[in-house]
């Protein structure tokens, strides 16, 4: 937890590769029209979020009212919304930050671990096992669901927190992410020289590579908690209403107050998506290069 | 650390040969153990987990299917190929097919093609960069659930905001859910609102990465700015594209929690499964009901087959009419 925590203060932030260096040509200013057309497409992206938090804080009697200007009730809301005991939703909150919490360290710490061995060691197999992971990336794991949950009533971890976090500690795309990174960011020679002063591997990992490959781990880190934080399908199916997750409350909270309570069910999805936005708003720089990161290396 | 560093490059220089020197430490045996084991100990920890949790679930759904399997009654014979005969010739199968392809069509279509103007747009010099990147990747950082119950509002059959704007130009109101390619519509646009944005950043990505003297040159020869971006930034960020194209397929085929969200919860999708999607289906008869897991397990399967086909089709589609552009 502290060390998810110290990462991404260390970040730098994204090279600002074309700034300074202006080719001449008009052709890459943006024009007015370029503006427009992307300013449309934030106001397009970003009124459903506002618009739902102003629902959440008007009164059910002025949910459908047109000009959408926000109402005074969001803490009245919330508190009923939080009384509702069926979908426990503070308990799925602290559930789903638990578990995304979990499974973020775990997936930094044994991709980056493989992502090293995988970049900077050598041994036999090294290149048939890394297409295995490529490969992996691309098995929609959704499909083994059945065998899955069978095997969670055999361990009787249905309805446990485990069953939604263990099966997702380790990741394909995330071993894939950190070897492509170690491969530019960690140089041959200093794990050599580390070598000659008698590091063991491990602390050559812990000591020299962990801390070059820290941008990279900020970046999955940030994209596997809120992954995690989205996860809906397979807690829906492995966890039971006692212990639900943050989605799983809302689902409950949606089927339970459809037809009456509007403005409370507004106020979970925004309380749902609110951590996330903090997020979003603190790392924000870090994400984006994160997304733009990924296309160039695949 | 730092000593480390710097202590690097005389002794290499001292030592040409690639050969590493001898270890002066006592701990020579266990050095070695070190160097021969350590690898196969680091990658191990993702091959165990990910054989035990994605691919044996994976693999042994082909066992399950074979079998009447289900949980309340206790069956669990052997049954073949019966679960996929049955599954064929099972209209709620086609129909959850049927809409999944055709949501798949509706959303991803439109969501690539408008992810490579907007990373058009962005992919030039202009003030609040980041913060117009930002708002338009926003959506992407919304809780999945939330969204679903959000556009449920704005897409109600009354009151609901859409059906208000169209009656402010006068159009009657559309069911949204009644209508089953009214409901695919509005499925499909929750899902590009969520990932036109991250599509965007992507193609944005790869398309930095392209010399500008090709521009350059090509104004030069008086091409239009919108010949440049057919004529040289499709093509040359065609991998990226062809990813993007995979990535969506896998995805927009195991789609569940939007139209569930949609449909008020509802796992049946509709009141005649209007927008029941196939992974929506497999829930339906899997763990509600009768659990039916033999029959589950054989749906899973023949999704995973669409999948890949559907996934080579795109590709060889992608590819084909890219490459077109390129003379």
């Amino acid at each position: 937890m502290t060390t998810t925590q110290a990462l991404p203060r260390s970040v730098t932030p994204p090279p600002r590769a074309r700034r300074g260096r202006t080719p001449g040509a008009r052709l890459w200013e943006a024009s007015p029209l370029t503006y427009l057309a992307l300013i449309l497409g934030c106001v397009l992206s970003v009124f459903p979020i506002v618009w739902s938090f102003i629902i959440a804080s008007r009164d059910n009697s002025a949910v459908y009212d047109m000009p959408p200007t926000p109402g005074g009730m969001l803490f009245e809301n919330i508190d009923r919304m939080l009384a509702n005991e069926d979908a426990a939703f503070l308990y799925g909150l602290v559930n789903s930050a638990v578990v995304s919490t979990i499974v973020t360290v775990s997936v930094i710490f044994f991709s980056s671990l493989a992502g090293f061995a995988l970049a900077k060691l050598r041994f036999r197999g090294r290149n048939g096992l890394l297409l295995v992971i490529v490969l992996t990336m691309m098995v929609p794991t959704q499909l083994g669901i059945i065998p899955l949950y069978l095997m969670m009533v055999e361990l009787e971890w249905t309805g446990t927190l485990q069953a939604v976090i263990v099966p997702f500690l380790v990741q394909g795309f995330g071993v894939f992410m950190m070897r492509q990174y170690a491969l530019a960011a960690v140089s041959d020679e200093l794990i050599e020289a580390a070598r000659l002063d008698g590091c063991s591997t491990w602390r050559i990992y812990w000591n020299v590579v962990l801390p070059a490959l820290r941008p990279a781990a900020a970046v999955l880190g940030l994209l596997t908690f809120m992954q995690t934080w989205n996860e809906f399908l397979w807690p829906f199916v492995v966890l039971t209403p006692d212990t639900p997750t943050v989605q799983y409350s809302l689902k409950i909270l949606s089927s339970g107050l459809y037809q009456t309570d509007y403005t409370a069910l507004f106020a979970g999805t925004a309380l749902a998506t609110l951590p996330l936005l903090v997020v979003f708003l603190v790392f924000g720089r870090q994400i984006i290069g994160g997304i733009m990161e990924g296309a160039v290396k695949s | 650390m730092s000593s480390t560093v710097g202590a690097a490059p005389p002794r290499r220089a001292a030592t040409p040969a690639r050969h590493r020197p001898e270890p002066r430490r006592s701990s020579y045996r266990l050095g070695r153990w070190d160097l021969k084991y350590s690898p196969y100990l680091y990658v191990a920890p993702f091959f165990v987990l990910f054989g035990i949790f994605g691919l044996f679930p994976l693999l042994y759904t082909v066992y399950v299917s074979l079998f009447d399997y289900e949980l309340l009654s206790g069956t669990r014979e052997f049954a073949g190929l019966e679960n996929y005969r049955v599954l064929l010739a099972d209209a709620q199968f086609w129909n959850a097919a049927y809409n999944t392809v055709g949501i798949f069509v509706l959303s991803t279509v439109p969501q690539l093609i408008v992810a490579l103007l907007l990373a058009n747009l962005l992919n030039r010099q202009m003030r609040g960069r980041t913060l117009l990147r930002m708002g338009i990747v926003v959506p992407n950082i919304t809780s999945v659930a939330a969204v679903g119950i959000i556009f449920a509002l704005i897409f109600a059959d009354r009151y609901g905001l859409v059906n208000w704007l169209l009656g402010t130009v006068g159009i009657d109101p559309v069911a949204w859910r009644d209508n089953r390619y009214a409901s695919w519509l509005a499925i499909a646009f929750m899902v590009d609102w969520r990932w036109t944005g991250y599509n965007a950043l992507i193609y944005l990505g790869a398309m930095q990465a392209i010399p500008r003297d090709l521009y350059e040159s090509a104004s030069l020869d008086g091409a239009s700015a919108w010949r440049q971006f057919w004529q040289i930034t499709v093509p040359l960020i065609r991998p990226t594209i062809l990813f993007t194209v995979i990535i969506s397929t896998i995805g927009g085929f195991q789609i569940f929690t939007e139209p569930l969200m949609y449909g008020h919860g509802m796992v049946r999708g509709g009141a005649e499964h209007e927008f029941q999607t196939l992974a929506m289906y497999i829930y339906e008869q899997t763990f509600t009901g009768n659990a039916e897991y033999g029959y589950g397990a054989a749906m899973s399967w023949l999704l995973f087959l669409m999948i890949i086909i559907f996934a080579l089709i795109n590709f060889a589609l992608v590819r084909r009419s890219v490459k077109g552009e390129q003379k």
